[in-house]
């Protein structure tokens, strides 16, 4: 068993917006491919070309469609990773201290030359957020680019995870939770960021911003017009029309 | 435990090297990184005017397009039949020494016979130029089969379209409206707006009959019914028109809404009224004046003489009780109530929420304006509704909805990128005059004023393989790829000897008809030769064209190559700024393979075409990329407008050695900016007018009005009436008419002919996969590995579908049997599926049990490039009347449960391809 931090000076997490999100993917490769060469051991791949492809992903989206009670049906897009939980029972539940928090900014880590590939934090996770390297036989999961977001062989401005910076719509926010005017803090204030299942009781970083209502319902048009044409004939429209001029 | 230390800061790369992606037509900028000379990783470019540092999910899986097990190797020559797979590895200069023993002699003799058609090229300003100097009329690229009617309805309507041409002032605009299944072009600027839209909270309004994607945030979606778009659109325009919300001024100074039209019957019938010079004429405070003087303020109303302006043949038009959104709703698919409340929000943004810039301008009339007005509403568009039958008559009004309410080249509107604003009367005509062992006459494509520019023999017969600029369809600006294949087998209107294709899966997913094509591909005639004599393909990967190929010549990756992202073509402009790229090898291929573009000028200095060879015959250019740095289209300007002359030198200047260095140390890219007060109104505005002509976009200014009526398109309805030299043949006349028809109109897609087949069938291309003609790319098909038909809730429950289950759809066509999957989200009469995710066995280096072979499925097999016959025992291609935009969306079928096969039907034999790949 392993603890968690009673506290972390910041809560460095994401504030992932549901209702900007197209479904688009982008977040998902860009991590792969940071990440296939950064922390820890490649993403690796099996069966790339054949019949059942599977490989390692620390990000998915997912599209889920609603049926409101009335009006059109709807389609959510759920990009999916690792929430940074304050109580996060992966961390919990390693039973070699693989699996950690950190101290300083509360990133869930996988500590690989200490993890036995025994999937309990997978299996631990409400989130479905981890995945094992089936080549290396290792945990892996979202870093929230800890080998970016400091890196000082970066430029400032890329210091932050590969899915925020690549997020064509700008529907990913990286920031500090722990710091109420954080862009993430004042971002999740504003828009109503929620947890993702809090009754697991995992309390997760990363919020939510929840869609707008969408498909205004019928209503009587303002659009008014000029007058009865069908009565005065195109002649009296066009006078009317262009007395306006 | 003590908390693990790491290394927060490892080193990221050896070297970055920046260049333009080609996962999709997009042109984003990327850096790429490298480690130990191979690439680690690929990231946006911040820097880049086209997508600012983002990259969508096939931009970031680019690095594994270079170690794709489906890359080919080397040149190849068939040596089974057509179809095998079978092939011998040969040199480059075998290669090229049998592409010149084909070509020469046919040059010399009939160069009509060599058909050089291009798939998704940027180069079309080069291979152009080729085919222009080989000297066959028989060359264009694949805007017919994707979007021509989009392009074209907007260039001779407004003189711009979307993407490329122009785009939504995203800082400004308060709403945007989505039209059509448009995934796609332009990829990340789009998502890049639509971010920045709900940022702020913006509204976004989609049109579409599939709420996925863009239209999953849409903050209203309309499932309009397809090929039904043009009619709502015009019902939008009936309730501004009966409102009285039309920008008047606007249609009054910059469109020909006030030119008068004339009444007198006779071959001018309903073309302008002009004057001695030509000019057409307004009344302007009771006098009859040329349009374009100073101080002239048109009359929307005028009458003279019994001729009425185009304003008042617009609004009774579209006034008329017939585009009522009551008469219109069930056809529409969407309730009046809704129609009436989308045309409510345009008006009240456009005209209510108006926004003003303090920045004078003069317009072509030399007339001051101390401000400029914006009507903040923005649209975009691009197969969705251009892929249909009406497409571009669609395409048309959806142009005259954005000029009615004035937001075109206005603050918080649309806005053209440079090189447009353009109009047709700007842009060359169509040339197609042959003459053996010499250039053809003119460029083959263009924007016809008339049927004196119909691309016709002596004869009045087709003069193109593809009947482009035919009486079939007279605007085809990017000629009819889709009937290359079939014609040239058909020897309608002649045979050719040589099919010379780049980057087209012709074979496949590009094709309509896909199984009859293989057939057209692999046909015999009774002397035991192939009915298409020679197939020269290049391609990088084995696709399912390479096996249908003679002669093979290998592409590079987007990786390894120059590329030139041209003024002269398809450039990477943005509203304040023309723009261009390039491509260049940030990695050397491991392999014998060439950049198309390199191969193409060597073979043009082998058969000695002017432009490629020196007085003395020797090459004139190295490779592509000598070519981009030194050749002059005209004095001073080339391919790129950057570090021209000593470096220095902006648009126009001598060919600059050091070009293409300056432009890699730029990050591949050149920018000239659009002066300050030269920005909105475009097309009337003087200091763009001048700017443009500085930079050489112009060689004079060409101020415009917008066309609400199209005088061209009247002159081919004038033809269809009789009048006029140049005659078309009598089956064409009734549907001329009405397709030339010179005011927007909507007529039901001929698909919807096949009434006994109730449902609606489209395709979409996925964000994470759209053109990704790449490869089937190892991280991608994770993500999209197969494509199931997907159903809405309606048919769904009246077939008794259940998840898992299979269904026949059926067409007029053909037959296939494929996976069902349920989506609510969906038009009620509207079945989808992903595009160009099912593979043949055996092709793009995947097992033969790849899902994309045994799940996946293509709905091309259930559409006919021909229509059936018709009364006037005619079959007529499945193609737009006006510009032969193939009408893949005209689709209908009829859809049954079935019991699961064990693969998706129809079935292929397996190509046996692995021979020649990696």
């Amino acid at each position: 068993m392993t603890c968690l931090p009673g506290h972390t000076e910041k809560k460095l997490g994401l504030a992932i917006d549901l209702d900007t999100c197209v479904g688009c993917h982008a977040c998902v490769t860009a991590c792969k491919g940071w990440n296939d060469q950064g922390y820890g051991v490649p993403l690796t791949d099996q069966d790339a070309y054949g019949a059942d492809p599977s490989g390692v992903f620390l990000n998915r989206v997912h599209s889920y469609q609603v049926q409101p009670e009335t009006g059109a049906a709807q389609v959510i897009n759920f990009p999916r990773s690792c929430l940074h939980c304050e109580d996060a029972p992966c961390v919990t539940v390693c039973p070699t201290g693989a699996s950690y928090k950190r101290v300083e900014d509360g990133i869930v880590l996988v500590n690989e030359s200490d993890c036995i590939g025994c999937g309990l934090c997978a299996w631990a996770c409400p989130y479905g957020a981890r995945e094992m390297d089936a080549e290396a036989g290792v945990m892996k999961k979202c870093t929230l680019c800890v080998d970016r977001i400091y890196n000082e062989n970066l430029p400032e401005e890329d210091r932050e995870p590969a899915c925020v910076r690549t997020c064509p719509t700008g529907a990913r926010h990286f920031g500090d939770f722990a710091d109420p005017d954080s862009k993430v803090s004042q971002l999740a204030a504003k828009r109503g960021g929620f947890d993702l299942m809090p009754d697991m009781g995992t309390k997760p970083t990363n919020k939510y911003l929840a869609p707008r209502p969408k498909d205004r319902r019928n209503e009587a048009s303002l659009l008014a017009p000029l007058l009865d044409i069908e009565a005065t004939g195109f002649a009296g429209w066009l006078d009317r029309v262009l007395g306006k001029i | 435990m003590a908390q693990p230390k790491i290394d927060t800061s490892p080193k990221v790369s050896d070297e970055v090297r920046q260049t333009t992606c080609y996962m999709c037509a997009c042109r984003c900028g990327i850096n790429v990184h490298l480690k130990s000379g191979k690439v680690s990783y690929i990231e946006g470019n911040r820097a880049h005017p086209v997508n600012k540092g983002v990259l969508c999910a096939k931009g970031a899986s680019g690095i594994r397009q270079v170690n794709a097990p489906s890359r080919l190797r080397a040149p190849l020559r068939r040596v089974g039949p057509r179809g095998s797979g079978a092939f011998e590895e040969i040199s480059w200069d075998e290669a090229l020494g049998l592409a010149v023993e084909w070509l020469g002699p046919l040059r010399d003799t009939a160069p009509e016979k060599l058909a050089f058609f291009t798939g998704r090229d940027q180069s079309q300003s080069l291979t152009s130029f080729w085919a222009q100097n080989y000297g066959t009329p028989n060359y264009a690229a694949h805007g017919g089969f994707c979007s021509v009617n989009m392009a074209a309805g907007g260039i001779y309507t407004v003189g711009g379209a979307f993407w490329e041409f122009g785009q939504p002032d995203w800082e400004r605009t308060k709403m945007f409206v989505l039209f059509g299944v448009a995934e796609d072009h332009d990829s990340n600027p789009i998502k890049m707006g639509l971010g920045r839209l709900k940022a702020r909270g913006a509204k976004v309004v989609g049109v579409n009959p599939i709420r996925s994607g863009y239209n999953a945030v849409a903050d209203d979606w309309f499932g309009v019914t397809p090929g039904a778009d043009g009619l709502l659109i015009l019902s939008l325009i009936h309730c501004l028109l009966a409102a009285g919300k039309v920008d008047l001024d606007y249609l009054a100074r910059f469109t020909n809404a006030p030119l008068l039209v004339r009444s007198d019957e006779g071959a001018e019938k309903g073309l302008f009224l002009r004057d001695a010079d030509g000019k057409a004429l307004v009344m302007s405070g009771g006098a009859l004046v040329p349009f374009d003087r100073a101080g002239v303020r048109p009359d929307l109303g005028a009458v003279y003489e019994g001729h009425r302006t185009v304003f008042q043949h617009m609004a009774e038009r579209y006034l008329s009780p017939d585009y009522a959104p009551e008469a219109v709703a069930a056809r529409v698919g969407i309730d009046a109530s809704r129609i009436r409340a989308l045309a409510a929000d345009l008006a009240r943004v456009a005209f209510d929420e108006a926004i003003e810039i303090a920045q004078p301008w003069v317009d072509f009339r030399g007339d001051r304006h101390d401000k400029m007005i914006g009507r903040p509403v923005s649209f975009h568009a691009m197969r969705g509704i251009s892929a249909h039958s009406n497409g571009f008559q669609t395409a048309r009004a959806l142009h005259l909805l954005q000029v009615v309410l004035g937001t075109v080249e206005t603050p918080g509107g649309y806005r053209f990128k440079p090189p447009y604003p353009k109009p047709a009367e700007a842009h060359p005509a169509p040339h197609c005059k042959v003459t053996p062992g010499k250039p053809l006459d003119g460029p083959h494509l263009g924007y016809p004023r008339g049927p004196e520019h119909l691309c016709l023999d002596a004869s009045g017969n087709p003069a193109r393989i593809d009947k482009a600029f035919s009486w079939e369809n007279p605007l085809s600006a990017h000629g009819v790829m889709h009937m290359v294949i079939a014609n040239a087998h058909a020897g309608d209107p002649y045979k050719i000897d040589t099919l010379f294709l780049y980057m087209a899966n012709m074979a496949w997913n590009s094709s309509m008809n896909t199984a009859q094509v293989m057939e057209m591909l692999t046909d015999k005639g009774e002397d035991g030769e192939y009915v298409i004599p020679r197939i020269i393909y290049s391609d990088a990967y084995a696709s399912e064209m390479v096996a249908y190929a003679d002669l093979i010549l290998p592409d590079t990756t987007y990786l390894e190559r120059h590329d030139c992202i041209s003024l002269l073509d398809r450039p990477i402009s943005e509203p304040d700024a023309a723009g261009d790229s390039i491509r260049w090898p940030v990695i050397e291929p491991d392999r014998d393979v060439r950049g198309f573009q390199s191969v193409l000028i060597d073979l043009g200095a082998r058969l000695g075409l002017p432009g490629f060879v020196t007085p003395e015959g020797a090459p004139l250019y190295r490779d592509y990329g000598d070519y981009i740095t030194n050749h002059q289209r005209r004095p001073g300007v080339g391919p790129l407008m950057g570090f021209r002359g000593d470096g220095s030198e902006e648009g126009r200047g001598a060919p600059n050695p050091d070009q293409l260095q300056r432009y890699i140390d730029n990050g591949a890219f050149y920018q000239a900016h659009v002066p300050e007060g030269a920005d909105f109104y475009k097309p009337w505005n003087k200091a763009y007018q001048d700017w443009a002509v500085k930079i050489g976009l112009y060689d004079a200014p060409q101020p415009y009005l917008f066309s609400i009526y199209s005088e061209p398109m009247r002159k081919f309805q004038l033809a269809a009436e009789g009048f006029g030299t140049r005659q078309p043949p009598e089956a064409a006349r009734a549907r001329l008419k009405q397709a030339m028809d010179p005011l927007p109109v909507w007529y039901a897609p001929f698909g919807d002919d096949a009434a006994s087949y109730p449902v609606h069938a489209l395709t979409q291309r996925p964000m994470a996969m759209y053109h990704s003609w790449g490869s089937q790319n190892a991280w991608l098909r994770q993500i999209h590995g197969y494509n199931p038909l997907y159903v809405p809730t309606k048919i769904w429950q009246a077939n008794g579908f259940a998840e898992g289950d299979w269904a026949k759809v059926t067409s007029p066509n053909g037959e296939i049997v494929v996976p069902v999957a349920h989506m609510a989200a969906l038009n009620e009469h509207t079945v989808w599926t992903w595009n160009a995710i099912g593979k043949r066995k055996g092709t793009w280096g995947l097992d033969p049990d790849a899902p994309e072979a045994t799940k996946g499925f293509l709905l091309n097999h259930l559409i006919s490039e021909l229509l059936p016959a018709k009364g006037d025992g005619m079959r007529w291609s499945n193609s737009d009347p006006v510009t032969g935009q193939a009408a893949w969306f005209d689709l209908r079928v009829r859809i049954e449960k079935v019991d699961a096969p064990t693969q998706a039907q129809p079935v292929f034999p397996a190509l046996d391809l692995k021979g020649v790949q990696v």
